[in-house]
C-alpha cells in the first residue's frame, strides 16, 4: 500500500484501536494486520516511531503494566486530547470517504 | 534464542539516547520482535528466514529517522563526564551553556559575584586607563617611536633665568644654535605652549596656543583636515601677526565645523590672525592631558608681546621635537650634541651673567631624550599617585576575590551531592574541575564586562576631577590593547584566585560519603574551614593595609588644609588686569597702576586691595640671590614685588618696622620688607631694621630692611619657611602693562566681580580682565592629595566592608557546624555568656592574626607612600592604632550577630538534629 496514504491513516487506526481499552504495541500492529486481512502491515521501523510521535503529541500515553505470569509490557491508552483528535479524524475520514464514494458512484449512474 | 536487545542497541546506538529512555525502547522493541518471531515461526517460514526478515526490518533506515524525530532526551543534558567524543570547542560550548544555566539558577549568588568583581575590576580599570593615557600610550602621530627632543642633561646647575612653560628646555639663542649645529635629527622643530586672550571685550577668554616653528607639523606628520598647516615659509624673523591654524576640536567647538573659517580672522592678545586651516581630528596636541586651540608661527611671539621671551637671553621657553636621522641612535645623537655643547653655550652666554653664573652656564651639556609618549606635567604629577592607587585598587580586588573564594567554598558544600553523583556516574576529576572553573570564568568575564562599563563612567569623572579653572585636562580614553589586556588579565587572575581552589576541593569529595551524608555537607570538614579561616585572615590583613593608607592620606590632606600659610586665604579675589592693549607709554604706567588700585579700593564692598607680582602658592615665583655685607654671599632668596597695603590685605603680621608707602619713591634707596626666616638666617638675633643687603654681585643695588613680617608659604604648602624679600611697586615698575590685585571683600563673588568689571571699563574699556579666588587656587594645588585621600578612603571603606562580610560568613558557618557541640555544652551547664565568649574568641583569633599580619604589611609598604605624606610619618603610631581600633570595632559588630545566634541555640533541638 502507498506509504503516504498509509501514514496518514495509520494514526486514525491506532487511535481507534485503543479507544475503549489499553493495548500494547505488538497487539495494536497485529490487530491492524488481522482486521485488514493482511492488506495493512507494519514493520518495527515504521510503527514505533509513529507510536512515539503520538505519545509525544500527547494523544496517547503509555505505561508499563505487569500482569501475573507475563513479562511487563507497555500499554497505550487514549488521552483526553487523543479522544478529541480521534473524533475529529473520524469525521474527516468519513467525509472523505463519502466524497470519494459520491464521485465514484456518479460515474456508475 | 537470539538476543534482540543487543541487535536493537547496536541499531539505535547512533541516537545516543539518554540511558533510561534507551532502556525503555530496547525493552519494548525486543518484546515486539520476539512476539513477531513466534507468530512467524508458526507459519511455514524457517527460523533463519524469519530472523533475516526481522533483521531487515530492524535495520530499515526509517527506524533511525523516525526515532530521531520523536525520541530525544527530555532532561537537560548533564555532562557527567566522558572526555571522549565531540570537538574541543563543542565541549567548551557545552560547559559554558551548563555554567550559564547554573548561574541563572542561582541569581542571587551570581549577582553578588558579578557585582563584587565589577567593583574590583572597574576601580582597577578606571585607574589603569588614566595611567595608560598619561604614561603608556604613544603620541597619535605617525611613527612616534622616532621622536626625541633636545634638552640640557646631566647639568646640576641648570638653569637660572625666567621659565615660561611647563617644559622650558631652551632659550631662543640656544635653539638657533642647536638648529644649525645638530646632526642626529633629520628634522627638528621648536614649540612653546602659552595662553592668549581671544576676547575683544573686557573679560578675557583664554585660548591655548601653540607657537611652533615652521616645520613642526611636518616633523610630527600631521595633516590638515581643512586648508593648510603652518609651513617653514610662514616662520621668518619679523613675520608679525599673519596666519593661524586651529585644532579640529576648536574648529568644531567654536565654529561648528564651518569651512567658511578660512575667510575669518581670530584675535589673539589684540592681534588679528588669518585662519589658514585646521588640523586632522586625531591630533590633539603634543602634550598629554592638554589640548591646544590655535597654533601660530613661533616668529609671531615678537609681535604679540613687546618684552616677550624671544627678546630675552635668559628666558627659557622653547621645547624641541625632532626625528632621529635613519641609522642614528639616541646615544649617537646625544654624543654629537655633547660635542657641540661648549661652542653653543660659549656663543650664547647672556651678557648679564657674572663669574659664577657664567661658569655654570658654560658647563651645560645638551643631549637627546626620547619623546614617543609626548610631554606631560600630568604624568610628572600623577604617575606616582596613580601607580599607588592602582596598587591599592589591586588589593581591593584581592580582598573581593578572597570573599568570593569563601562564597564558592560555601557553595561547594551545597553542591557536593551533585559532584558526588557525577563522579559516581563516571566523570573524571579533571572534567569536574574544568566544569567548575568554566563556571567561575563565566562569572569573571561577566564581572569584568560590568567592570569595564563601570570604568567608562568612572574615568571621565576622574579626569573632570583633575581639571581646574586654569588647567583643563584633556585625555582621550580609548579601549586600546593595553586596557583590554589588563582587563583580561584581571578576569583570569580573579578566576584563578576565587575559582580554582574551591574547584579542586569540590571535586575531591568521596562520592559515597557525600551521597550518604544528608543535609550537612562534608566539606565543612576541618580542612575546608581552615582554608576559609586563612582567607578571612588575609582579608583582614589586606584591609588593614588599605585602611592604614587611607588614614595616612586623609590625614595628610587634613594636615595640608590646616597648614598655617601665614596669611588669610578666605575672602580674597585675585583680579588680573591686562592693559597692554592701551599701549601706555612707559612713563605713565606707574601712575596708571596707582590710579587703578585706588579706584578698585573705592569699589563698594572692597575692604582692602593691593597689588602683587603674583599671588602666593600660584606656582609662579621669582628666585634671586643676595649678598649680606660682612656675611654670607650668593644666598638664595625668594622675592616678590608688592604695593603698600599688601600685608594688611593678606592679613599678614608685621612683626616690626613699617609697611611700604607712596613716599618710597623710585629715586630713594630701595626698601625691603623681609620675613622672619630671612632675619633668622642672615641677621641672627641682631636688630634687622635699617640693615642693608645687595643683589648678588651688584654693590650698586643695595636694599635697606624697613620691616619684618611673619613667614608665609611661597611655592607650596609643604615647604619649610624660606627667606623671602618683598620689594615695592612704588620704587620700580614690575611687570609692565599688567597688574595682579589681591582684593579682600566679604561680598559674594559674582556681584563683586561685576562691580570690579564695571569700574575697570569706566577707567578704560580696552583693558582685559580675569578673576580667580585665592582659596580655590590653593585648593586646586592640593588636587593630588585630595585625589589620593578620596580614592584611598573609598578603597579603605570598601575593603573593610568586604573583609567584615567575609568574617561574618565564616563565623556563621562555624556556628552552624558546631551547633551540636554548642547544644551539648549548654546541656552540660554552659550558660549563654560562655557560648557568646567562645564564638567571639574564635572571631578575635582570626581578627588578631589578620591585624598582626596587616600591621606588619602596612609598616613595610608605608615607605612607598612616604614622599606623598605631610605632617606624619608612614609609621605613624596614631594612624596604626586608629586602624586597629576601627577594624576591631567593626569586626566585633560583624561577629556579634552569629555569636548571639549560637548563644540562643536550644540545646534539645541542637542535639536532636544529630
Amino acid at each position: 500500500m502507498d506509504r503516504e496514504l498509509k501514514r496518514g491513516s495509520t494514526e486514525l487506526l491506532i487511535l481507534s484501536l485503543i479507544e475503549y481499552r489499553a493495548r500494547h504495541g505488538y497487539e495494536i500492529s497485529k490487530l491492524i494486520e488481522d482486521r485488514s486481512g493482511g492488506v495493512l502491515t507494519f514493520n518495527v521501523a515504521s510503527f514505533y516511531p509513529l507510536l512515539y510521535r503520538l505519545e509525544q503529541r500527547g494523544l496517547i500515553s503509555g505505561r508499563w503494566v505487569e500482569k501475573a505470569g507475563q513479562r511487563r509490557r507497555r500499554y497505550y491508552k487514549l488521552t483526553a486530547s487523543g479522544k478529541k483528535m480521534l473524533k475529529a479524524q473520524r469525521s474527516t475520514w468519513r467525509d472523505f470517504v463519502d466524497a470519494i464514494q459520491r464521485i465514484t458512484a456518479a460515474e456508475h449512474a | 534464542m537470539r538476543s534482540w536487545r543487543d541487535e536493537i542497541r547496536s541499531a539505535i546506538a547512533v541516537l545516543n539516547l539518554e540511558a533510561t529512555r534507551e532502556a525503555e525502547v530496547l525493552e519494548e522493541l525486543s518484546q515486539h520482535l520476539q512476539d513477531r518471531r513466534e507468530a512467524m515461526l508458526a507459519s511455514e517460514l524457517t527460523a533463519q528466514q524469519v530472523d533475516e526478515a526481522l533483521m531487515q526490518e530492524l535495520h530499515d533506515p526509517a527506524l533511525i529517522a523516525g526515532l530521531k524525530a520523536t525520541v530525544h532526551s527530555e532532561l537537560p543534558f548533564l555532562p557527567v563526564g566522558s572526555d571522549s567524543g565531540g570537538q574541543l570547542l563543542g565541549r567548551i560550548w557545552m560547559d559554558l551553556r551548563y555554567a550559564g544555566r547554573v548561574s541563572i539558577q542561582n541569581p542571587g549568588f551570581s549577582l553578588v559575584v558579578i557585582l563584587s568583581l565589577a567593583l574590583g575590576i572597574g576601580a582597577n580599570t578606571a585607574i589603569f586607563q588614566l595611567l595608560n593615557a598619561v604614561r603608556l600610550r604613544v603620541l597619535p602621530v605617525s611613527k612616534p617611536e622616532g621622536l626625541a627632543s633636545v634638552r640640557i642633561v646631566d647639568s646640576p646647575h641648570c638653569c637660572t633665568g625666567d621659565f615660561y612653560s611647563d617644559h622650558p628646555d631652551l632659550t631662543a639663542d640656544i635653539w638657533n644654535q642647536v638648529r644649525q649645529q645638530q646632526q642626529g635629527f633629520s628634522k627638528i622643530a621648536a614649540w612653546y605652549p602659552t595662553r592668549l586672550n581671544s576676547s575683544r571685550g573686557i573679560e578675557s577668554k583664554p585660548v591655548s596656543t601653540l607657537m611652533v616653528s615652521g616645520n613642526f607639523f611636518d616633523v610630527l606628520g600631521v595633516q590638515p583636515s581643512l586648508g593648510r598647516l603652518i609651513s617653514p615659509a610662514d616662520d621668518y624673523r619679523g613675520c608679525g601677526a599673519q596666519g593661524a591654524v586651529v585644532s579640529y576640536g576648536f574648529w568644531q567647538r567654536e565654529f561648528g565645523g564651518d569651512p567658511g573659517i578660512l575667510e575669518k580672522k581670530i584675535t589673539l592678545d589684540g592681534h588679528p590672525f588669518q585662519i589658514m586651516g585646521a588640523t586632522a581630528p586625531d591630533f590633539a596636541g603634543i602634550e598629554v592631558g592638554r589640548t591646544f586651540d590655535v597654533a601660530i608661527p613661533l616668529c609671531a611671539e615678537e609681535a604679540i608681546s613687546a618684552k616677550g621671551p624671544s627678546r630675552d637671553p635668559v628666558a627659557w621657553w622653547i621645547t624641541t621635537i625632532g626625528r632621529l636621522r635613519p641609522g642614528w641612535t639616541l646615544e649617537r645623537a646625544s654624543a654629537q650634541l655633547a660635542g657641540v655643547s661648549p661652542g653653543i653655550f660659549a656663543a650664547t652666554v647672556p651678557v648679564q651673567f657674572d663669574g659664577p653664573a657664567r661658569k655654570d652656564y658654560l658647563s651645560f651639556r645638551l643631549g637627546a631624550v626620547p619623546e614617543a609618549n609626548g610631554f606631560s606635567t600630568l604624568r610628572t604629577n600623577y604617575q606616582e599617585p596613580l601607580w599607588l592607587l592602582l596598587g591599592l585598587a589591586g588589593l581591593v580586588l584581592l580582598i573581593a576575590c578572597a570573599n568570593l573564594a569563601n562564597l564558592m567554598l560555601a557553595r561547594a558544600s551545597a553542591r557536593e551531592r551533585e559532584m558526588a553523583l557525577r563522579l559516581t556516574l563516571g566523570a573524571s576529576r579533571p572534567r569536574l574541575i574544568r566544569q567548575l572553573v568554566t563556571e567561575s570564568l563565566l562569572l569573571a568575564v561577566l564581572g569584568a564586562a560590568a567592570g569595564v562599563v563601570l570604568a567608562q563612567m568612572l574615568s571621565p569623572l576622574l579626569i573632570t576631577y583633575l581639571s581646574t579653572q586654569l588647567d583643563q585636562v584633556f585625555l582621550e580614553l580609548t579601549l586600546d590593547w593595553h586596557v583590554v589586556g589588563f582587563v583580561t588579565g584581571l578576569a583570569v587572575l580573579a578566576t584563578v584566585l576565587f575559582g580554582l581552589t574551591p574547584a579542586f576541593r569540590a571535586s575531591r569529595v568521596a562520592p559515597g560519603m557525600a551521597l550518604k551524608a544528608s543535609g550537612r555537607g562534608v566539606s565543612a570538614s576541618g580542612e575546608s574551614v581552615l582554608l576559609r579561616r586563612v582567607l578571612v585572615v588575609s582579608q583582614v590583613a589586606l584591609s588593614m593595609v588599605l585602611l592604614v593608607s587611607a588614614l595616612l592620606f586623609v590625614r595628610t590632606f587634613q594636615n595640608l588644609m590646616r597648614v598655617d600659610t601665614g596669611f588669610q586665604q578666605g575672602h580674597i579675589l585675585i583680579a588680573n588686569f591686562d592693559y597692554s592693549p592701551l599701549k601706555l607709554p612707559e612713563s605713565s604706567q606707574m601712575v596708571f597702576k596707582r590710579e587703578l588700585l585706588t579706584r578698585i579700593q573705592a569699589v563698594p564692598g572692597v575692604a582692602s586691595a593691593a597689588e602683587t607680582l603674583f599671588p602666593p602658592l600660584s606656582q609662579a615665583g621669582w628666585d634671586g640671590s643676595v649678598d649680606i655685607p660682612d656675611g654670607p654671599q650668593r644666598q638664595d632668596v625668594r622675592l616678590s614685588r608688592i604695593s603698600p597695603g599688601y600685608f594688611k590685605t593678606m592679613e599678614m603680621e608685621l612683626i616690626s618696622g613699617r609697611d611700604f608707602n607712596y613716599a618710597d619713591a623710585p629715586a630713594a634707596i630701595h626698601k625691603a620688607v623681609v620675613n622672619r626666616a630671612f632675619v633668622l638666617k642672615f641677621f641672627g638675633k641682631t636688630n634687622p631694621l635699617g640693615r642693608m643687603f645687595y643683589d648678588s654681585g651688584k654693590r650698586d643695588m643695595p636694599y635697606q630692611v624697613i620691616g619684618v613680617v611673619n613667614d608665609t608659604k611661597y611655592y607650596s604648602l609643604r615647604e619649610d619657611p624660606a627667606p623671602i624679600v618683598f620689594v615695592s611697586f612704588t620704587q620700580a615698575n614690575g611687570p609692565q602693562e599688567r597688574s595682579t590685585l589681591m582684593i579682600r571683600s566679604n561680598e559674594s563673588l559674582p556681584p563683586l566681580m561685576s562691580s570690579i568689571k564695571s569700574t575697570a571699563s569706566q577707567i578704560n574699556p580696552g583693558m582685559v580682565l580675569d578673576f580667580s579666588a585665592l582659596k580655590t587656587q590653593i585648593l586646586d594645588g592640593l588636587l593630588r592629595e585630595r585625589l589620593l585621600a578620596m580614592l584611598s578612603g573609598f578603597f579603605g571603606v570598601l575593603a573593610t566592608v568586604l573583609a567584615m562580610v567575609g568574617l561574618y560568613g565564616v563565623i556563621s558557618c562555624l556556628v552552624v557546624k558546631r551547633a551540636n557541640e554548642i547544644g551539648l555544652r549548654m546541656a552540660l551547664g554552659a550558660n549563654r555568656l560562655d557560648i557568646l565568649a567562645m564564638v567571639l574568641r574564635e572571631a578575635a583569633t582570626l581578627l588578631g592574626a589578620g591585624l598582626a599580619i596587616g600591621a606588619v604589611l602596612a609598616l613595610s609598604v608605608g615607605n612607598i607612600a612616604a614622599s606623598m605624606l605631610y605632617g606624619l610619618k608612614p609609621r605613624d603610631p596614631l594612624t596604626l592604632a586608629a586602624a586597629v581600633t576601627a577594624m576591631a570595632a567593626i569586626a566585633l559588630a560583624a561577629s556579634l550577630l552569629p555569636a548571639q545566634r549560637a548563644a540562643s541555640v536550644d540545646p534539645m533541638t541542637a542535639l536532636r538534629e544529630e
